[in-house]
């Protein structure tokens, strides 16, 4: 097995767990129970789909997935403050 | 100096993040930046933010070693809770603990590194009796718990800042 | 589907090691969702990812294209920086708002309402 056979096969293996952990998270996304629970799960979402781009820049060799990340991570994070505020209460923007 | 440059370190960071995303230290990426980050850093003033104050940096790298020492070792130990939950009877739970950390700058950092720290988590902190509400993941003990991040962190940022 | 860049072999080594080992943290982690009881122990799991399993895919991530390009290529910092930093600031919101949730409809497995939390929730 040549060093770059070996790496295209753990940068798979590798995108199987994240989907698999995007599979965890999705499954509190859509069966909560409750809200706080829904948003605990997208948060987790958004990091680990960050995660997967990152692991696609890897495995392409282009940097362009760096700035999709980097946009993932922010849209996250601005989101999830939004969210949680919401569930507070019951508005975003006083 | 003061004048032209409200905010030195906040103009330094923003500076610093415009190099890395264009990935250059040429002249002029320097000069797009700099005037980027001053005028990021002057509209800053209009939020009128506290004056942040290091007394003392010398513990910052101590503070972080022992934060990334312990996010690895409770990474650890959050890892085999999730693998292997029938392993003990574990108890989560609340713990209220008082802090002597008046300053809110070295409140805030206290706090994202006990979120930081998978296993602990921030919850809540009253100003007027300056306690602090903390749910742990793997409860032994109360007063250990208090104790442990009362001198791993809080004296070190104590040190800091006030 | 399979393929990747052409790294030295050392080079190659070491980037799988890094980006399994992150994928992995994450999958724990992220699995802690499913596994653990209450919400509030569910909170604690997801900060596997945000951590050590952002840090080690980054560093994989790092080496491969500083090698790729011979040149030190450290914009993937940012990354890190900015997910270390923003989580416990979400994660501390969500906490909160589940917390105001649960007292709100009077539950009684969490802590009790001080006098000054009226204050400190209209502080936010």
């Amino acid at each position: 097995m040549t060093p770059t056979l070996f790496l295209a096969w753990s940068i798979t293996a590798a995108q199987v767990m994240l989907g698999g952990a995007m599979g965890c998270a999705a499954y509190r996304l859509l069966f909560g129970p409750r809200a706080q629970d829904r948003v605990l799960g997208l948060d987790t979402f958004y990091v680990n789909a960050m995660l997967m781009l990152l692991t696609f820049g890897v495995q392409t060799g282009r940097t362009l997935y760096f700035e999709a990340s980097l946009a993932i991570a922010l849209l996250g994070f601005a989101g999830t403050v939004a969210l949680s505020k919401f569930l507070m209460r019951g508005e975003v923007i006083e | 100096m003061k004048r032209f440059i409200p905010h030195p370190l906040l103009a330094f960071s923003l500076l610093l993040m415009w190099l890395l995303l264009n990935q250059s230290v040429s002249p002029g990426q320097i000069v797009l930046g700099g005037a980027v980050a001053l005028l990021a850093s002057g509209a800053m003033t209009a939020l009128k933010p506290e004056k942040v104050q290091l007394r003392s940096v010398r513990p910052i790298p101590r503070l972080l070693a022992s934060v990334i020492v312990d996010i690895v070792r409770s990474n650890i130990a959050v890892a085999r809770i999730v693998l292997f939950p029938a392993q003990k009877d574990r108890v989560s739970g609340f713990v209220r603990m008082p802090i002597d950390l008046r300053n809110q700058y070295g409140v805030a950092v206290l706090a994202c590194i006990i979120t930081a720290t998978p296993g602990t988590m921030w919850v809540q902190f009253d100003r007027k009796s300056n306690s602090l509400l903390v749910h742990v993941l793997d409860l032994i003990d109360e007063q250990e718990w208090i104790a442990l991040i009362k001198r791993r962190y809080e004296a070190l940022l104590m040190e800091i800042f006030e | 589907m399979i393929q990747a860049p052409d790294l030295p072999a050392w080079a190659a080594f070491i980037v799988a090691f890094l980006i399994v080992t992150g994928a992995a943290i994450t999958l724990i982690g992220s699995f802690g969702l499913l596994r653990l009881g209450s919400f509030y122990e569910r909170v604690h799991s997801p900060t596997l990812g945000t951590t050590l399993g952002t840090a080690f895919i980054v560093l994989g991530s790092m080496t491969c294209f500083s090698v790729l390009q011979s040149r030190p290529l450290v914009h993937e910092l940012l990354i890190l920086a900015f997910v270390t930093i923003t989580t416990p600031v979400t994660l501390m919101l969500l906490a909160r708002a589940a917390l105001y949730r649960d007292r709100t409809e009077g539950r009684e497995d969490v802590p009790l309402i001080d006098e000054n939390d009226e204050q400190a929730l209209a502080e936010i």
